[in-house]
C-alpha cells in the first residue's frame, strides 16, 4: 500500500511536493512543505481507499544544524481500516516557526500542538488556545530547543570538578 | 493494668506524689501533640506507594498516633510530601502548607522531595525546602516504610520537645519570612 500512497500523493502534490521518502519498520515517511501540510492531511483523510482518519501523534523536533529548517513537526497518521501508518514531516526556519493548525480536522491535535508550542516554540496559526500545557506558565523559554541545558539552572551544589567536567 | 498488652506512652519528667503528678505545660502539650499527629499525605509518585504500605496494616502508621490521615489541610499537623514535585506543582504544595494551621510540621520523604533526586532537570523543583521549611528529611529512593516511620518518629520527638511559644518566636517568624510566608 505504501507505493500506492506515494503515487497518489505525488499525483496530487507533484513530485517536488513530496520528498524525503523513506520507510522505517514498514511505516512510510514523507516530507513536504509547510503549506502542503493541511491539504495533504485532508486529502489522506478524505481519500476513498486510504482513509487516514486517526492522528496518532504530533510531535516537534529541533535540528540546530539544519540551516533554514531547524524546527520540524511530525504527524503520525493511522488508517484504522487498512491498518497502515504514515509519518508526514515538515520543517520551518527557527526565525519563523509557523505551521498551520490541524485542529480543524483533528480535535485531538489541540493538546499536541500546545505541547509542541510549549517545548519548541512552534507557532500553530489558527490554534484556538495556543498556551503552555505541561510546563509552568511563568517559564520564559522553550526548553526542548537544543541551546537550553537539560539540567536545572538554579543548582549551586553541582561543582563541575566533582562530576569530572 | 499491669497485665495489659496495650502500650501507653511514658509520662514526661515531673514530680510525682500520692495522688498528684506535676510537670510543665510544655511537656504535657508536647505529649498530647506528639501522639496524635494527623498527617496530610501529599503523594505524587513512587514514594507515595511506600507510604500506602506504611499506612496499611502491616506497618501501620496508626501505631504512632497517626491513625487519622487528614486529607483536609485545615486539620492536618504534618505535611508529608512524598514524590517528585515539579515546578508546576510547587505553588500547590505551598498553598497546602499555607492552609495548615500552626503548629505544623513538614516531613520530606524520598530523594525527589528532599533534593529533586535523579530529576536534575528544568521542570523539577530541586527539593521542597526551596518553597517551604522542612523539619525532617527521609532519604531513599524510595525509602522503605521503616524509614518513613523513623522519619515520623523524629517529627514526634520534635513535637514532644517543642516549646509552646516556639511558633511566636522571632526566629520562627524570620524562618517563615525567608520563604515569603508571613
Amino acid at each position: 500500500m505504501n507505493d500506492q500512497i506515494i503515487e497518489a500523493l505525488q499525483a496530487q502534490f507533484g513530485e517536488e511536493g513530496v520528498y524525503g521518502i523513506g520507510e522505517s519498520h514498514g511505516i512510510l515517511q514523507v516530507t513536504t512543505a509547510v503549506e502542503n501540510i493541511v491539504p495533504m492531511i485532508h486529502f489522506l483523510y478524505a481519500h476513498p481507499v486510504f482513509k487516514f482518519q486517526f492522528l496518532t501523534d504530533l510531535a516537534g523536533i529541533h535540528f540546530p544544524d539544519a540551516k533554514g529548517q531547524e524546527l520540524g513537526v511530525i504527524y503520525h497518521l493511522h488508517s484504522l481500516e487498512n491498518n497502515v501508518r504514515l509519518w508526514i514531516k515538515a520543517y520551518a526556519p527557527i526565525e519563523a516557526p509557523n505551521f498551520p493548525t490541524i485542529t480543524g480536522l483533528f480535535a485531538t491535535a489541540n493538546w499536541m500542538e500546545r505541547e509542541a508550542f510549549d517545548f519548541y516554540g512552534i507557532i500553530f496559526e489558527g490554534h484556538p488556545n495556543l498556551t503552555r500545557i505541561l510546563n509552568m506558565d511563568e517559564m520564559d523559554y522553550h526548553p526542548m530547543r537544543k541551546e537550553y541545558p537539560l539540567e536545572d539552572a538554579t543548582r549551586h551544589d553541582k561543582i563541575d570538578e566533582l562530576f569530572g567536567r | 493494668m499491669s497485665d495489659s498488652s496495650v502500650n501507653i506512652v511514658e509520662a514526661p519528667a515531673g514530680v510525682e506524689g500520692a495522688g498528684f503528678f506535676a510537670t510543665s505545660l510544655d511537656n504535657l502539650v508536647g505529649l498530647a501533640r506528639a501522639n496524635s499527629l494527623w498527617p496530610l499525605p501529599f503523594a505524587t509518585s513512587c514514594c507515595g506507594i511506600e507510604f500506602m504500605s506504611t499506612m496499611a496494616s502491616h506497618y501501620d502508621i496508626g501505631r504512632f498516633g497517626a491513625e487519622r490521615l487528614s486529607f483536609s489541610a485545615r486539620q492536618a499537623d504534618v505535611l508529608m510530601v512524598m514524590g517528585t514535585i515539579s515546578k508546576k506543582m510547587a505553588p500547590v504544595v505551598k498553598q497546602v502548607y499555607l492552609q495548615m494551621a500552626e503548629p505544623r510540621w513538614v516531613l520530606s520523604v524520598g530523594a525527589c522531595a528532599c533534593s529533586g533526586g535523579i530529576f536534575d532537570t528544568y521542570s523539577v523543583l530541586q527539593g521542597i525546602d526551596r518553597i517551604i521549611p522542612v523539619d525532617v528529611y527521609v532519604p531513599g529512593c524510595p525509602p522503605r516504610p521503616e524509614q518513613i516511620l523513623d522519619g515520623f518518629m523524629q517529627i514526634q520527638e520534635l513535637a514532644k520537645k517543642e516549646s509552646t511559644r516556639r511558633r511566636n518566636e522571632p526566629e520562627y517568624k524570620a524562618l517563615l519570612a525567608s520563604y515569603g510566608i508571613e
